[in-house]
């Protein structure tokens, strides 16, 4: 039942011209960025070598992009995010989901992932891109695949705010700029932070992502994600179910 | 299809906050049974129908649908009942071949049976000639069309219309009335209307709904042999 509902979010989200100009747009960023360092990286090699344990191409080139990656998808997010469940209010198409023998949660859990599948592409066409630097050296691919799970796990808490917000409103440009001022906020409290502050530290998902980052796959920061995306999941449940109550 | 009640309602009431929309409805329908739910805007209709399917929940009452408690087993009950909203849940980007396709599939038609219902539902509803048109290009008759249709894809127990010839060309409308009353003789059907043209034409039973709750309730039968006419009857207890 959740896979008709992916699918069908899927279709939808392809129908439109916006997700593939995304798409190819983020390609475009992640390229540019990708082809940057390596000039950089050509640039400064002969010096490296004279260090005693040099970094490598992974750290040098792919996590900035990595990095990057996951500033781009929380400017992309909202945009995607934001008819999630506003433009089925809008178009009145609820009705159709909610008369349907499917479950609140099998509705909000498909429209989750159905935006995930979406951003499981982009990232597989990240992971593609570094998979090019092999032609000239060697990767670090215990640091990809800790960049991999972190950006993952962000992506998730982006889709899952979005979601959530998509839920209060009919408008979907509202829900987006309401999601793009929540997750700039999350983002940047992380500056409010540097003061020593542990427990804005603590809720930053910047602070988090830069652990995954760096290769360093901390179960306290997959746990904070993944409680992060269950909690506005089942605020967006909850938010559809008590509209059929007190609608 | 033994079971011969399809729909049972009882003392069924919805507040909201003080204002009382709905105030204890019984409503019974059985198999072969269109019932024509009258009254004038803002008596309750709306406010029933969004109940009997589950878009709403009641502040009081019961719904059982084919024996099955709609309250406490929603997504069983909700296999039997077909519902088109007032203005028809359409998505607007997608042709009617996958609008279709993807209701069959929310409700839970086997893979096997689909491409059959498909092309049945299409036939009944005359949308032959429209399957690969985008939502959005068609008129609003044909878009009303593919609302019935996805109502009724499921073959279910209980069709809940809401206005369904709202809107509507004279032709539209006589090409409607003859679908709800074809699926009237094998389902139970319920629509909402203010034309009481349309209920005398394809009702066999009429409730008339004021202030949220049920002033009239007879058979059209019944109502011909009394001699009565249903216009003199709604102006009399409406006003």
């Amino acid at each position: 039942m959740i896979v008709t509902i992916i699918r069908k979010e899927l279709k939808m989200l392809f129908a439109s011209p916006l997700a593939w100009l995304l798409f190819a747009l983020i390609q475009l960023m992640l390229t540019w960025i990708l082809l940057g360092r390596l000039d950089a990286f050509l640039e400064i090699q002969s010096q490296l070598l004279q260090i005693a344990n040099p970094p490598g191409v992974t750290e040098l080139i792919i996590l900035p992009v990595f990095a990057m990656a996951g500033l781009v998808l929380l400017m992309v997010t909202p945009l995607l995010s934001m008819r999630l469940l506003a433009e089925e209010r809008r178009n009145h198409t609820l009705p159709l989901l909610i008369s349907a023998p499917i479950s609140i949660t099998d509705i909000v859990i498909g429209k989750f992932f159905g935006l995930m599948a979406f951003f499981l592409m982009i990232v597989a066409m990240i992971i593609v891109l570094c998979m090019s630097l092999l032609l000239g050296g060697k990767l670090d691919f215990g640091l990809i695949i800790s960049n991999v799970i972190g950006l993952l796990l962000l992506t998730a808490c982006f889709t899952a705010l979005g979601l959530y917000i998509s839920s209060l409103t009919v408008q979907p440009a509202v829900a987006a700029i309401v999601t793009l001022g929540g997750l700039l906020g999350l983002w940047l409290i992380d500056l409010a932070a540097d003061g020593g502050n542990q427990w804005l530290q603590d809720i930053s998902l910047l602070r988090h992502f830069e652990r995954f980052n760096q290769g360093l796959i901390d179960t306290l920061s997959i746990i904070y994600f993944i409680l992060f995306t269950a909690t506005f999941l089942i605020l967006t449940i909850r938010r559809l179910d008590g509209e059929r109550l007190q609608g | 299809m033994t079971i011969v009640t399809t729909l049972l309602v009882r003392d069924l009431s919805r507040n909201y906050g003080s204002f009382t929309a709905v105030h204890n409805i019984n409503l019974e329908l059985k198999r072969g049974e269109v019932l024509g739910l009258l009254g004038p805007n803002g008596a309750g209709k709306t406010t029933t129908m969004r109940m009997l399917t589950g878009n709403l929940a009641p502040s009081t009452g019961s719904i059982q649908v084919c024996g099955i408690d709609l309250l406490t087993k929603p997504l069983e009950a909700k296999t039997h009942l077909g519902f088109l909203p007032e203005i028809p849940p359409l998505y607007q980007d997608m042709t009617v071949d996958e609008f279709l396709l993807f209701t069959a599939k929310l409700h839970h038609i086997k893979k096997r049976d689909i491409q059959t219902k498909l092309n049945e539902v299409i036939k009944r509803c005359g949308l032959s000639e429209r399957r690969r048109n985008l939502i959005s290009t068609l008129s609003k008759g044909f878009q009303q069309r593919v609302g019935i249709a996805q109502a009724i894809i499921h073959n279910p127990d209980v069709i809940i219309l809401d206005e369904p010839t709202v809107g509507l060309d004279p032709n539209q409308i006589r090409e409607i009335r003859k679908l709800i009353r074809e699926l009237g003789n094998s389902n139970s059907v319920i629509l909402s209307t203010h034309i009481l043209s349309e209920v005398v034409n394809i009702c066999d039973r009429v409730q008339i709904i004021h202030k949220g709750g049920v002033v009239f309730d007879e058979t059209l039968a019944a109502l011909k042999q009394q001699g009565a006419s249903l216009e003199m009857i709604f102006t009399q207890l409406t006003q």
